[in-house]
Order: structure tokens, then C-alpha cells, then sequence
């Protein structure tokens, strides 16, 4: 048995039906990530021993009983901007090169909790900001599709992981597209929770308003499996939301008999390329043949998405990442020698490009004279956004488009251009703003091979129902199937 | 010409709750550096606040106590800004929709009128840590123990017109805090701290003119001293036809003088924005009423009460509710022993005198309830006389002694056996013949010399009265 094809499930199943030990399964993805992440870089940091010892442990504890989770001994990749308990969280900033937090995120212990094995710290944009894991300090993430392309960002590793098989399942996060763009992009599945449906302790906060944990795995079951252990109201987070427990069945049940599907006509307009909207297209009719109902509408509110967002953005993060002064933990410039120098030289010396340009642009927009100029318009218009998903739900049990304009792009192509870069997450950034939730699935492929994504946007709180409506598309469908030949 | 001062203040509270304000934290002062720290208030990356709701009420508490409209939809927001001793590099605080506004406190002016001094608003934030310069070293150290205990900012109208006022505001508003047991007021300790805006205009004028901001006001006194120094620094700069400069001044109550800490163009730009990790808090009217209805009694209520249902004095109970410290000894010593005006007297008295002597603030004093029940107790049934009351509490008070253990330890109790006092007295009538022979020829003053003597004989300890008596008896 090929541990590494199976799905997380399966792998589950072969665990509890002893088939497989929980040692096993871990030392395959390691010897796996040992032997070929040289070539995709998808972790910074790989915790072998750690997880040896934990999956002994685990194994121990499934035999008595102790860990009844359909996961529990399944390995999983988390996101380097989740944190764990003695174990680096860099976030792929420099500024963070050497930190190692003392307590573990919720959800980690939501992990643990499950009995899952923690295999390593997946690599991304730095603190989250970007679209290509370019951005990373510790080097890009190379598409196991095709290792000259991008693997979307900010969540590449994450999402490149689950592609290379080197984790069955991992977390990602999404701010602004994060898990949905790089999944699109690596051919596999990620979901964006509603906002509020997974705690954020613990995840290294990027725009503390957007940011939501999820799940990335080889299909929507898997996605559904991994969002049942991590979501539900934490005390630690005072905007996670109490909700109604998870049902796994109906999430999985796939039928979409009489649902009523809306296309917003403005994700199908300028800037797509042939290709990707060809799949939608295709999507459209499979759900059609599946029993539903699918029309276009017109979603004018797009064209403002992308200001508002990276106003809002920007704003919050500029907030956030002040606390990385090099005072306390973290990169501190050792040619500093007064207060005011260290500030400048550590933050100068240990962020990158791309955080510095989003720190000056929330500066900018909140510094007194703009702020109702920028902000309070970026509020607005977030405000007419949410009534727009809200209207659109009126008539529609889910929408549908695509996750981006285009497939991945190839290294090098994106980080000249950050406009162009910023227009590329078109369609993501509105979900998080409206804060509903969103899943993401493969859909196709373009002309040279690269996997094409579709997104399935829900109600708040309805992650079952777009869920369910992704696994009634893989049942119709073979493209979560397919895999990228291992270089 | 004639000036008038206008002053407006900013007092910063630190709330009396158990836990800081965003984490489980303990809020007790002093501990060793750095202990009373946890990842969320040092601010680690990828934690959250979550809020104690205590703060809430204690901020509601204090605005009905200071008559204010308490805000339905309450919503934190950031104050940016870099300084080691703020870990996140922000302050949560309340910039746009603070917990309550548009109250007042009323004083007394320079007239005997009464004065309603507005307060703009109050809003809630966390305290920032304390930066330790190690001279020995020469680098500064942090102390983030205090980092995210709970503030209470209070801000009032430009209303006040001389430093009394603002003194009498500050005692009523401390009174206030103290009394609904939101804060325990020590300004030794930080937990009471009051910034001075003040500016002066010719009498008459309407337009305010340039203000200045004080801060460093560590007591009473030194707020006292500020005001007068910053107003003459005022006045004299304008007849000198100088202008004033809108700035931060820092007060060096050892040096006696302020100087200036940065100016308005110096000042920071705070990038407010709400706060997306809290979120908004709605306060319900069945909220308010049921922290109305559980509002700890307020010193003019406790006033009213003293003077109609135990008939203490109204001097009396102005100096008793002047100081929650004295309340609580009042009335804790009151339901031990009884006797009101005894209580009041003894705690109007002694205490007081005590805690003058030593230099020592009520809220720090150890007396007991129990103690003060025990000295008065004996006085009352003649177990000790009043004098020696006093000379028990003085040891009670710096001691810590037991007083009915030091009363019979030190054999003070008074003779209560009357038959052995014949005795004492027929010997001091036999060894003061002189006196008698007075007494008897009718120099009936004699006697006050022959109480003496047999006072000191009994080594004070028996009943004036009984001792009187028997002098006749024997004498007539």
C-alpha cells in the first residue's frame, strides 16, 4: 500500500483498522520530505524527532481508545504563521528568524487534541503577504506541477505540500485568498472558513479582521474532515463565534439536487484568461447535470474590492507588525547602538519588500488627515460589500467563480509588477471582507498543464453546504485525482 | 490686570479588579519583575485580548456614580505608537465610542456655591509596563508586570478655576473611585494619576487661551505646587508680552519647577483605528440597572445615613466619609462594640492623631475593627480608664499588639474590687496630714491634692468615682 496516495481519510481508516501504524505513516511523509522538498521547498522546518516520538505516542493512544478522531494519526503540515509550542514560527520573515513561541495557537492544540502528528512548519509569503510564497525569506516554494512556476501564496507550502504529497492534509491561512489562490494554483482543496468559524489564537496576525485558519487537502472530504477539528468557539478568541456542532454527513453528502447556483457576472469579465473561464463554464454544466440550477448576475460591487481591501489591510497590518521592534524576541539589527536606531535598523534590516511596502501603505492611509479619505471609505465600502454577498444569498444557496484570472505564473514574473500582483486577487479578496466562507477546488487545466480553480462561496457558517456541493463535483469529476509527476 | 486660570483634568485610574484587563494576569502591585506576565500581555505575535468583563462595570459604576450617560455600543480602538515599555507597539483604548460621557461632580466654589465640574468623558485602556534605568549598568531594563492592568481615564470640561477646585474634584472623585471599591486611589503607587491642562486669560475674556499639559503629579501636594508655578510661569511670559507654547511640561516636584517634554508640533500621530480583535461590547439597560441597584453606598449617602439613623453630628460624618478607610474602621468597629458617637470620637480622636504621627495614609493604616472594638470595649465597662485607652491603642497602632493581652500582660486593668481600695486611701490620708487639716478647716481644694495622691498610689487603675467616695466616706 502507497501510504502517501492515499487521501487523509483513508489513511485514517487504515490506522484505526491497524492496517497501518501511526509510525508508519509518519516516517513515509518524512522520508518523502527528506528526500524530494530539496526540490519544492514547502517546509522550513521539518520536526522529525518530534514527530516520531508524537506518533508513538499517538499510536499509544489510539490503542487505548484515547483518540477516536477519523484523523487521529495522520500526519499534517501547519503554516509557518501558526504557533506552536517550541517549535520555530518564523512566519518567513527575518524578523522572525529565531522565534520560538511558548504556547501553542488553538488549533494546534485542536491537532494535538485529535491525535494528529505535526510533521513540520510549511513555508509562505512573509507574515502573509503576497501571492506567490516570492515573498518568503527563506526562498520560494516551487510548483510540483511545474517547479519553474510559483505555487501561489501567501499558503504555497501549504498548499505545494499536500500537491508533492509530502502531508496528506495541512492548514493554511487566508487573509485575502491565501489558501484558495495557492490550492488553485497546486491543484488541490482549501477551504476559507467564515470568519469567526476557527480561533485565531495563536496564527501571527497579518489583517486581524480577514484572517481565517482552514484546511488544504486532495479533496473536499478531507477538507471537511480536517475543519471539524479545528473549528468552533474558543474563549481565547473574543471573535470566534459559537455555532452549531459541524455535521460531517451532510457535509460530505454531495447532492445538489434543486440548489440554485449564482455566477457574479464580474468575476467572468476583463483580465480572465480563455482557459480559466472555459472551466467555469465546464463547472457551471457539470452542476447543471448534477440537478442545479446555475445563472449569471451581475456583482458590480467587484471593482472595489481590491482598494478596499488593501486599505483595510494594510491598516491593520501596519498595527500588527509594530510589535516586531527588536526589543523583545525576534531579529534585533546588531549595528544599532541608541533606542531610536534599533527600531529603524531592525525593522529596516528584517522585513522584506513587500511587508515594508504594506506597512508604509497603513501608515499612510491611517495617519490623521487621510483617514477618513482612505479607511473610513475602505469601511464603507466593505459594509456595501457585505450587503451585496447578503442579496445575493436572497436568491442563491451558493456562488460560484473562479479562484483567479489566471493559473500559476511563472517565477520571477509577479514581484516586478505588485499592481499587477494585487489584481490577481480579485476574486478572493471580497469573500474575506464579507468574512463568508469559501471553497476552493480543482476544475481543470490549462494548455500547458497547470491545474485551473474554481471556488464554491457560501452563506456565514455554511460551510457543509459548499462543501457538500465540492464533493458532489469531485464525485462527478477526476481532477482532484490527478497528480503532478514527481520531479 | 486681572487673570483668570482655566484648568481641565485628565485623571488615569488603575482599576482594583483581580486580572488584568485582556488576560488572566494578577494585577497586585509590586512582585518581582516580569512575573505577572503572560503571553498575551507581552504582546507575543498571534495573541488576542479577551476582555474581563469586571472592567465594564467598574466603568459603568463610575459613570453612574459621576452622573454620566453610559454608552450602549462600546467599541475598543488602537492608539499606535513606538515605546518599550507598550510591547504590542499600540494601547487598546476607547478614542471613539468611550464607555460614558457628559457626567459631572459637584464642588464648592470660592463662594460657598455649589459647582458642577463636567466630565467630557471616560473611556477604558490598558496601562503600559515600567522602564527601570539600571545606572550600574547603564542600559534600561522593562517591567511589564504592569503591563495591561486596567485603566480608567477620566477626563473633565475646562471647568476648574483655582487649584482648590481642583483639589476638592480630585478628593470628591477619589472618594468616589474608593467608595464603589473601583479603585483603591493610591497615588504612591500609580493608581490614581491626574495630568493638568492649563491656560490662562485676562478676566472677562471668553476665548480660552494656549494651554499647557502637566503631567508627573504624583500627590495632592505636588498638584497643588504645579498649578500655582505653571499659572505665574503663564501670566508672566503673557505680561511680558511673550506667547505661550501649546506643549507636554513635566513637574519635578523635588526641584519645584515644570519644563517642557515635547511641543505640539513634536506630537505623535496616534493612527487611530478600531480595534478588530475585540469585538463591540453592548451594555443592556438591564446590565446598567442591576450594577445600579448593586452600587456599593456613595460618601453623600453614607453621610445622610450617619446623621439620621445613628444621630452623629454632620462634622462628624464629613471627616468620617472623607476617606473610605475610615468608613470602612467606622463601621466595621460599629458592629463590634456599638456606641456611635464613641466610635466616631475615638476614630475622630486617637486614630487620626495616630496616623498623623506617623506619618501614615489611611488606606495604608493596619489598625484592626477588632482592636479598636477591644480598647473601646474596656474603656466603656471600666475595665481601663480613658487614658489608659489611649496608651493601649498607641501600642495597638504601632505594635500590632493585642490589647486585652497588653492590659493584663502590663496589670493595667482598674481595681474592681472596691474593699481593696479602703486600704490605699487610709494610708494616703495618713501619710498627708498636712492636707487633711486643710480639707477639714474648709479648704475644701485639699481634697483635689489628696485624689491625686491616691491615684498615683493606685497606679491609675482605679475608678475616679470610687476613690472620691471613699474619700468623703473616710474624711466627712
Amino acid at each position: 500500500m502507497d501510504i502517501r496516495k492515499l487521501s487523509a481519510l483513508e489513511l485514517g481508516a487504515a490506522i484505526r483498522e491497524k492496517k497501518i501504524t501511526v509510525r508508519e505513516a509518519a516516517e513515509s511523509y518524512l522520508a518523502a520530505i527528506e528526500s524530494t522538498d530539496g526540490t519544492y521547498h514547502c517546509y522550513n522546518t521539518v520536526c522529525k524527532e518530534a514527530a516520531l516520538a508524537r506518533a508513538d505516542e499517538v499510536q499509544k493512544g489510539i490503542d487505548e481508545g484515547k483518540y477516536t478522531s477519523p484523523l487521529a494519526g495522520v500526519p499534517i503540515g501547519v503554516k509557518d504563521n501558526i504557533c506552536t509550542k517550541g517549535i520555530l514560527t518564523t512566519c518567513s520573515s527575518k524578523i522572525l528568524e529565531n522565534f520560538i513561541p511558548p504556547y501553542d495557537a488553538t488549533v494546534v492544540r485542536r491537532l494535538h487534541d485529535a491525535g494528529m502528528v505535526m510533521l513540520g512548519k510549511l513555508n509562505m509569503d512573509e507574515f502573509a503577504m503576497g501571492s506567490t510564497t516570492e515573498t518568503s525569506a527563506t526562498g520560494v516554494t516551487h510548483n510540483p506541477w511545474n517547479t519553474q512556476h510559483v505555487p501561489g501564496g501567501s499558503s504555497g507550502g501549504a498548499a505545494a505540500a499536500v500537491a508533492a504529497d509530502l502531508a496528506p492534509v495541512t492548514l493554511g491561512s487566508d487573509t485575502g485568498g491565501s489558501i484558495r489562490q495557492p490550492a488553485s494554483f497546486c491543484g488541490v482543496s482549501g477551504l476559507k472558513p467564515t470568519y469567526g468559524a476557527v480561533s485565531r489564537y495563536g496564527l501571527v496576525a497579518y489583517a486581524s479582521s480577514l484572517d481565517q485558519i482552514g484546511p488544504l487537502g486532495h479533496d473536499a472530504k478531507d477538507c471537511a474532515a480536517l475543519f471539524s477539528v479545528i473549528a468552533g468557539k474558543d474563549e481565547k478568541d473574543g471573535t470566534s463565534m459559537e455555532t452549531p456542532k459541524f455535521d460531517f454527513d451532510a457535509a460530505t453528502n454531495g447532492d445538489m439536487q434543486g440548489k440554485k447556483i449564482g455566477i457574479p457576472a464580474d468575476y467572468l469579465g476583463e483580465g480572465i484568461s480563455p482557459d480559466v473561464k472555459a472551466a467555469i463554464e465546464a463547472a457551471a454544466e457539470t452542476y447543471r447535470s448534477l440537478g442545479a440550477e446555475v445563472e449569471i448576475f451581475p456583482m458590480p460591487i467587484v471593482k472595489y474590492a481590491i482598494p478596499a481591501y488593501y486599505i483595510i489591510a494594510c491598516a491593520e497590518a501596519c498595527s500588527n507588525l509594530s510589535r516586531y521592534d527588536g526589543i523583545k524576541y525576534g531579529y534585533s539589527s546588531p549595528n544599532a547602538d541608541n533606542l531610536m536606531d534599533t527600531y529603524i535598523k531592525s525593522r529596516s534590516e528584517g522585513f522584506g519588500m513587500e511587508v515594508k511596502r504594506r506597512i508604509m501603505l497603513g501608515n499612510f492611509v491611517l495617519s490623521s488627515g487621510y483617514y477618513d479619505a482612505y479607511y473610513n471609505k475602505a469601511l464603507k465600502a466593505k459594509k456595501l460589500i457585505q450587503e451585496s454577498f447578503f442579496e445575493a444569498f436572497r436568491k442563491y444557496d451558493m456562488l460560484l467563480g473562479p479562484v483567479a484570472p489566471t493559473t500559476a505564473p511563472k517565477i520571477g514574473e509577479s514581484l516586478c509588477d505588485p499592481l499587477k500582483m494585487y489584481l490577481g486577487d480579485i476574486y478572493t479578496v471580497m469573500i474575506n471582507i464579507a468574512g463568508v466562507p469559501s471553497m476552493a477546488l480543482p476544475c481543470g487545466f490549462d494548455n500547458e498543464g497547470m491545474p485551473i480553480g474554481m471556488q464554491l462561496i457560501g452563506k456565514p457558517f455554511c460551510e457543509a453546504e459548499i462543501l457538500s456541493a465540492a464533493v458532489g463535483f469531485q464525485n462527478a469529476t477526476d481532477f482532484h485525482k490527478k497528480s503532478p509527476k514527481e520531479s | 490686570m486681572e487673570w483668570e486660570i482655566v484648568m481641565g483634568l485628565e485623571v488615569h485610574t488603575e482599576l482594583a479588579t483581580e486580572t488584568k484587563i485582556f488576560c488572566g494576569c494578577s494585577t497586585a502591585f509590586g512582585g518581582e519583575p516580569n512575573t505577572h506576565v503572560c503571553e498575551i500581555c507581552s504582546g507575543l505575535p498571534g495573541t488576542l485580548p479577551l476582555l474581563n468583563q469586571r472592567v465594564v462595570e467598574f466603568a459603568v459604576r463610575t459613570g453612574l456614580a459621576t452622573n454620566c450617560e453610559i454608552t450602549r455600543k462600546n467599541k475598543f480602538d488602537r492608539k499606535n505608537y513606538f515605546y518599550p515599555d507598550l510591547p504590542k507597539a499600540y494601547q487598546i483604548s476607547q478614542l471613539y465610542l468611550p464607555i460614558c460621557r457628559n457626567g459631572f461632580v459637584e464642588i464648592t466654589d470660592a463662594d460657598g456655591n455649589p459647582k458642577k465640574i463636567g466630565i467630557h468623558e471616560i473611556h477604558m485602556e490598558e496601562d503600559a509596563g515600567k522602564l527601570i534605568h539600571d545606572e550600574f549598568d547603564d542600559c534600561t531594563l522593562v517591567d511589564y508586570n504592569r503591563c495591561g492592568v486596567p485603566l480608567l481615564e477620566i477626563v473633565s470640561e475646562p471647568d476648574f478655576r483655582s487649584a482648590d477646585e481642583v483639589l476638592q474634584y480630585l478628593e470628591k472623585l477619589r472618594a468616589i473611585l474608593q467608595f464603589t471599591g473601583v479603585s483603591d486611589c493610591k497615588m504612591q503607587e500609580g493608581s490614581l494619576r491626574a495630568d493638568v491642562n492649563l491656560s490662562v486669560r485676562p478676566k472677562g475674556q471668553k476665548e480660552f487661551g494656549t494651554r499647557t499639559e502637566m503631567k508627573n503629579l504624583n500627590s495632592f501636594r505636588a498638584i497643588g505646587r504645579a498649578i500655582a508655578y505653571e499659572a505665574n510661569r503663564q501670566i508672566e511670559l503673557l505680561e511680558d508680552g511673550e506667547k505661550i507654547v501649546q506643549e507636554t511640561r513635566r513637574w519635578d516636584d523635588n526641584k519645584g519647577y515644570s519644563y517642557a517634554m515635547r511641543s505640539k508640533e513634536d506630537a505623535q500621530d496616534y493612527k487611530y483605528f478600531p480595534e478588530p480583535d475585540l469585538p463591540p461590547i453592548e451594555i443592556s439597560e438591564e446590565t446598567i440597572e442591576s450594577i445600579r441597584s448593586a452600587m456599593p453606598e456613595l460618601p453623600e449617602q453614607k453621610k445622610r445615613r450617619y446623621i439620621d439613623e445613628l444621630g452623629l453630628p454632620e462634622y462628624d460624618t464629613s471627616i468620617l466619609t472623607s476617606d473610605k478607610a475610615y468608613v470602612s474602621l467606622f463601621e466595621e468597629t460599629l458592629a463590634l462594640c456599638g456606641s456611635p458617637k464613641d466610635v466616631a470620637n475615638w476614630i475622630m480622636g486617637e486614630v487620626m492623631k495616630l496616623l498623623n504621627d506617623t506619618a501614615t495614609l489611611p488606606e495604608n493604616m493596619e489598625l484592626s475593627p477588632k482592636d479598636l472594638a477591644a480598647v473601646i470595649q474596656m474603656v466603656k465597662s471600666n475595665k481601663i480608664n480613658r487614658g489608659t485607652g489611649k496608651t493601649v491603642l498607641e501600642k495597638v497602632f504601632t505594635e500590632g499588639v493585642d490589647p486585652e493581652k497588653y492590659v493584663a500582660d502590663n496589670n493595667l486593668a482598674q481595681i474592681t474590687d472596691l474593699s481593696a481600695l479602703r486600704p490605699v486611701i487610709e494610708e494616703v490620708i495618713a501619710a498627708n496630714e498636712k492636707s487633711v487639716t486643710e480639707y477639714k478647716s474648709g479648704k475644701t481644694q485639699a481634697i483635689g491634692y489628696l485624689m491625686g495622691q491616691a491615684m498615683r498610689a493606685l497606679k491609675g487603675k482605679a475608678p475616679a468615682q470610687e476613690v472620691q467616695k471613699l474619700l468623703h466616706e473616710i474624711l466627712d
